[in-house]
Parts: structure tokens; C-alpha cells; sequence
């Protein structure tokens, strides 16, 4: 039973494999049937962003860089890709090579910057990077970005088999392929000898010095490498979207890739996979509710925030920051701890109960 | 002439209300290695409540600014004890619980009072302008770089003259030291974030006299170049703010005449980039 549970994450993959194959209805969770477009285009938007909070874990929760700028990678690629189609006249395949490209040289540029000063001042000099290519994107230089309404991929350049509603699977299927190599690269570096550099990093980056590493070069390949992962992304976004909008490049967007790690719990396997799915799953549910006519019929002191996604989503932030320390990867451990500790009192209980009870004999 | 003058006075009063955000940010980062990503959420909070005094309460602005002020104190001052105390042995969880906050408090304001800008009620006195060297200039500008000067003034009175200043300064310089020597530093931490909060409410408010309105957004716009004020300056540098805010809002402000609007602000994070590669550790040297 043990070694048939270490399989689960094969079975579920292939259970997203065969999802657009099912009509099976998921009441409450979704809106339609599990194989139609509307549900598969919202599942393949998890996916993607429970990749993203995979790829940004590899900087939060296994290097201990607290970057607020991941946003802008993201939108390097997305947008990268799109002009790239869109002002080059270039195929998509050729598009995408070249956004992946400027992704990862930004953020090498950006990186070698950014990692001259360590801690905080790493996260605010990040912060004001992606502030500034955000600002850049909206403020539409040459008319080139197409600022507040973005633009929107060329269907000519694209491949037929990825255009139209009836296509929604293929682009699922995408999103999954993005999801497993994320995860696999993810894996493989954090097992690689870097990887070890990495966690020494983390825990001390100080000793990690002593012992005669530069931490500078290894921080700056967790930063490149999670850079061209959310690049990738970016490209993928693309394609599910069919288009590049300003949102992507926001530093809600960033803060929203925090949120997803540490509700999922950082520096764990599937915890960022996890809480991807879940804040974008609720994010969408959320929505949805907010427009509800139950939320409508509610007094104003719960209307109002409840009618806020933002706001439910800064509180559950807080809780789980509060509630939660390591997220919901680290929760089955806690509640077996727990239980355990349980189970270590209780006989102590039952020790001291004996005398009194046993006397009478 | 006449230009560079106005534009000088407007990056100064812009530069002002970068100090009031960042001098807070600063200083609570200094002692308590809190980044705090709710400053802006406390700004918006204090432009908020001078905002609803001044309008819808019918107060006048002379008393709405210090209820403002009040406010947002007091919001910090929750803060620090219901959220930041409880976590101080998790300092990454702190600035987690801060963006937490920060992204709630923008959505509850836009919630209750929509996402649309407001007007700012402007008292007569300080509407007008002024004619400075044939330039003329809002007075408003001249307003804010005098409440950033006068809490410049007072903040480096109450560092260097005051015990509560002695024992922050000493908890920039080492935390563990001054613990060590029996002072309970957690009211030191407690006031700074008063501090902090008040700054930045009054920021806030004389904010929405400079822009003119207030809107959910403004307080985390605002905030990001506090924190590169903050990072430029040196952390925990209430100088090193001043100087940093001071040259952040006239290169803005030129910049965006100059070049074309958008490039002011971009400008601003080179202005960071390059910094950060003569100099790493910010303009007064201290660590980051």
C-alpha cells in the first residue's frame, strides 16, 4: 500500500493528461463538465501558475532570496515573445526562443545588479526593477507595447492546431508539458551540487564564504535559471491568453506568486505546485462570488470585503502566515505531530489515574 | 529659469513626501529588520481619514491633517502589537504578515469608497501660489517640504537628545547588545512604528494636497520609491533619507520634463542601479 502511495504523482499526472477526454461534472469547483473549454482553460491557468510559484520557489524556499520582481521575467517572456511575432514578423517557434532568450539575458543583467547588496535591500532593488519595466510596459514607448490594453498575438503567426475554442486541449496539454519540465528542472537542480550551494546559502550565507565558495555566482544562477523558467511561463501565458497585458507585468503579480509559495509552503516539493493551483483557482471562484446575488443580499458590513478579492486574499495571506507557518505542504507533518504528542500524554494521564482507581484492591 | 524653478520646487515638495513615507521605513527597518510593505496601506490610511474629516465629517482641514495624522497612527500602532509582536521570532514571516496587510487594506478602501480618485479638499490659504524668483509655484509644494524639514528637524532632536532616542539609536547600531543590558527594546519598537505611522499619514494627507486627490493605489505607487529612497540612503539612515528623497524627487521631476513623461521614473531606478555599483552599501555607508 506504502509503495503503491509513492506512485501518486504519476497517477495524477496522467489523470491530467486523460482530464480533457472526461465530461465528468465537478459541481461547486467548476462551472461546466470537466473536458469543456471553459473548465480546461481554467485548469490549464492553475497549472501554469502553480509552475510559476514552482520556479519562483527556487529563489524563496531554496535559496532564501526574497525577490519581488519575479513579475517582471514573467512579463519579459510574455511580452518578449508577442513583439517578437508581432514587430519581427518572426513564426512563433522562432518568437519563442527569442523571449525565453531576453528573459534570461535580463535577468542576468538584472541579476548582477541586483545581487550586489544581500537581504532586504535585494528584495526593494527587485521591487523597483519590475517597478520600472512595469512602468516602461504601460507607458507604451513608440506604441510598441500598446500600454493599458496590451496586445494581442497574431493569429496568422500562430499554429492552427493552438487557435479556436475547439483547440483549448492542446494548449492544456501545454500547460501541463510546462508544468512537468518546471517541476523536473526544479528537482534536478535543487539535487545538483549547486543545489547544495544553495541550501547552504539559505541556512547561512556566511559559512557558505568560509568555506571557500562565492555565493554571488550561485545566487546568480538560481536567479538566471528561475528567471528563464517564469520567462517560459510568460510564453505559455501567451498562448492561453492570446495575448500580453500590463496586468502580467504588475507588482501585484509578483506578490501574488508570494502568496501562492508561502500558502502552499515554501522550500517543499509540490507546496508552491499546490498553492499555485489554489489562489488561482480561488481567485477565480472568488470573482465569481464577489458578483454572486448571495454576496448582493448581504448588509454592507459583509458585502463590501467580501465583494474584494484582494482583500479575502491579503486576509488568508496573514492567517496562513499566522496560522500556517509552512503552508499546507508541512500541515499532514504538523497534525502527525500533533497526534503524536497526543499519544505521548495520554498514557502519562492514564499513569496518574491508576493509583487513585487501584487503591480499593 | 522660470522652469527650473518650478521644477525644482516640485521635486522638492515631491522629494518631502518620499521623506515623510521613507523616514518611518527607515527607521523601523534599522531597528526591527522589518520590511514594512503595509507603510503604504498606512499612508493610504491617513490620506483616507483627512479626506473623510474634511468632506464628509465637515471638519476643517486644520483639524482633519492632525485626526488624519491620528488615525494612522493609531493604525500602526495596532499593527505593531497585534501583528508584527507575535512573529517576532519569524523576522521573513513579519514582512510577509506586511504584504498580507498591504494588499488588504487598498482593497477594503477601494471597497468602501470605490476605486475612483476623490477630490482633496483644499483650504483657501493654500490653494494659491506663489512667485518665486518669476516662477510660479503652488504653495502647496512649499507646505510639504516645511512638514518634511520640521520632522527632519525633530526626528534628529529626538534621536540625539532623548533617552527613547538613545536606546533606538543603540538598537540600529546592535539589537542583541542593548537587550543584553536589560532594556526592554519592544516599547522602542512599538514607538518607532508610531513614529513611522504618523509620518506617513501626514504624508498622506499632504499628499492629497500635492496630487490634488486620493485614490486606493496612491499609497503603494508612493511606496516604492520609498523604498528606493530607503535603499539609497543607507537603511536605517534618517539623514541618508533625506539626502536620498531630495535627489530621488529632483530627478524625477527633471527627468520627466526633460525626456518624455515615464522616463523620470525610470531614470529613478538607474539613478538605484548605478548606486548600487560604486556604492553597495547606500549613500552613508551603512550595511545593508
Amino acid at each position: 500500500m506504502h509503495r503503491a502511495l509513492r506512485w501518486w504523482p504519476i497517477a495524477l499526472l496522467i489523470t491530467f493528461l486523460v482530464a480533457p477526454y472526461s465530461a465528468l461534472p465537478v459541481p461547486g469547483l467548476l462551472d461546466g463538465p470537466l473536458g469543456s473549454p471553459g473548465s480546461l482553460q481554467l485548469l490549464a491557468l492553475c497549472l501554469l501558475y502553480g509552475a510559476l510559484a514552482t520556479g519562483y520557489d527556487l529563489l524563496l524556499g531554496r535559496t532564501g532570496l526574497l525577490s519581488f520582481g519575479h513579475a517582471l521575467y514573467f512579463a519579459t517572456g510574455l511580452y518578449a515573445t508577442d513583439l517578437g511575432m508581432l514587430e519581427l514578423r518572426l513564426p512563433f517557434a522562432a518568437a519563442a526562443v527569442f523571449g525565453v532568450a531576453c528573459t534570461v539575458a535580463l535577468a542576468l543583467l538584472l541579476g548582477s545588479v541586483s545581487l550586489r547588496v544581500t537581504g532586504i535591500g535585494f528584495s526593494m532593488v527587485t521591487l523597483a526593477f519590475a517597478q520600472a519595466g512595469s512602468i516602461l510596459v504601460q507607458r507604451n514607448p513608440g506604441g510598441v507595447t500598446g500600454g493599458e490594453e496590451g496586445r494581442s498575438a497574431p493569429a496568422d503567426l500562430l499554429p492552427s492546431g493552438l487557435l479556436g475554442i475547439e483547440n483549448t486541449a492542446n494548449l492544456y496539454w501545454i500547460a501541463v508539458g510546462y508544468l512537468v519540465l518546471t517541476v523536473a528542472v526544479v528537482h534536478w537542480a535543487v539535487n545538483s551540487p549547486a543545489g547544495r550551494v544553495w541550501e547552504g546559502i539559505k541556512e547561512n550565507e556566511r559559512r557558505v564564504e568560509v568555506l571557500g565558495l562565492r555565493p554571488y555566482g550561485y545566487k546568480l544562477v538560481a536567479f538566471v535559471l528561475s528567471g528563464g523558467l517564469a520567462g517560459l511561463g510568460g510564453v505559455v501565458y501567451l498562448l492561453l491568453t492570446g495575448g500580453a497585458t500590463p496586468q502580467a507585468a504588475g507588482s501585484d503579480a509578483t506578490l501574488a506568486l508570494l502568496v501562492m509559495v508561502v500558502l502552499g509552503g515554501s522550500g517543499t516539493r509540490w507546496g508552491p505546485l499546490l498553492g499555485g493551483v489554489l489562489y488561482t483557482w480561488a481567485g477565480h471562484r472568488l470573482g465569481d462570488l464577489a458578483n454572486s446575488a448571495t454576496i448582493a443580499d448581504l448588509p454592507a458590513v459583509l458585502r463590501v470585503p467580501l465583494s474584494q478579492p484582494l482583500f479575502l486574499l491579503g486576509t488568508l495571506f496573514v492567517a496562513v502566515v499566522y496560522l500556517l507557518p509552512g503552508g499546507l505542504a508541512r500541515l499532514p507533518a504538523r497534525i502527525r505531530a500533533a497526534r503524536s504528542a497526543r499519544a505521548v500524554r495520554t498514557p502519562a494521564v492514564v499513569r496518574t489515574a491508576r493509583p487513585t482507581g487501584g487503591t480499593p484492591a | 529659469m522660470d522652469t527650473v524653478v518650478l521644477l525644482s520646487c516640485t521635486g522638492l515638495g515631491l522629494g518631502a513626501l518620499y521623506f515623510l513615507v521613507a523616514s518611518g521605513l527607515s527607521l523601523i527597518f534599522g531597528l526591527m529588520d522589518v520590511l514594512n510593505f503595509a507603510h503604504g496601506a498606512l499612508l493610504s490610511i491617513g490620506a483616507y481619514a483627512t479626506w473623510w474629516a474634511g468632506t464628509e465629517a465637515g471638519l476643517s482641514f486644520w483639524l482633519a491633517v492632525p485626526f488624519g495624522t491620528l488615525v494612522g497612527t493609531a493604525a500602526a500602532v495596532l499593527l505593531e502589537l497585534f501583528l508584527i509582536r507575535p512573529l517576532y521570532s519569524r523576522p521573513r514571516d513579519q514582512i510577509l504578515a506586511t504584504v498580507g496587510v498591504g494588499l488588504a487594506v487598498p482593497a477594503l478602501l477601494m471597497g468602501v469608497w470605490g476605486a475612483d480618485a476623490r477630490p482633496f479638499p483644499q483650504p483657501a490659504v493654500l490653494s494659491g501660489t506663489w512667485h518665486v524668483l518669476g516662477a510660479t509655484v503652488p504653495v502647496n509644494r512649499f507646505v510639504l517640504v516645511a512638514a518634511a524639514a520640521l520632522l527632519l528637524l525633530a526626528l534628529r532632536l529626538f534621536l540625539a537628545r532623548t533617552r527613547y532616542g538613545l536606546i533606538v539609536r543603540a538598537g540600529v547600531e546592535d539589537r542583541a547588545m542593548v537587550t543584553a543590558l536589560g532594556i526592554d527594546v519592544r516599547k522602542a519598537f512599538t514607538l518607532v512604528f508610531a513614529i513611522g505611522g504618523a509620518a506617513a499619514a501626514l504624508g498622506g494627507a499632504l499628499g492629497g494636497l500635492y496630487f490634488g486627490s486620493v485614490n486606493p493605489g496612491q499609497g503603494t505607487g508612493l511606496l516604492i520609491f520609498a523604498f528606493v529612497v530607503v535603499v539609497m540612503g543607507g537603511m536605517g539612515s534618517v539623514t541618508g533619507a533625506a539626502v536620498a528623497s531630495v535627489c530621488v524627487g529632483l530627478v524625477q521631476q527633471f527627468a520627466n520634463y526633460y525626456t518624455g513623461a515615464g522616463l523620470g521614473d525610470l531614470s529613478v531606478v538607474v539613478l538605484l542601479a548605478v548606486l548600487l555599483l560604486v556604492r553597495p552599501r547606500g549613500l552613508t555607508g551603512r550595511l545593508a
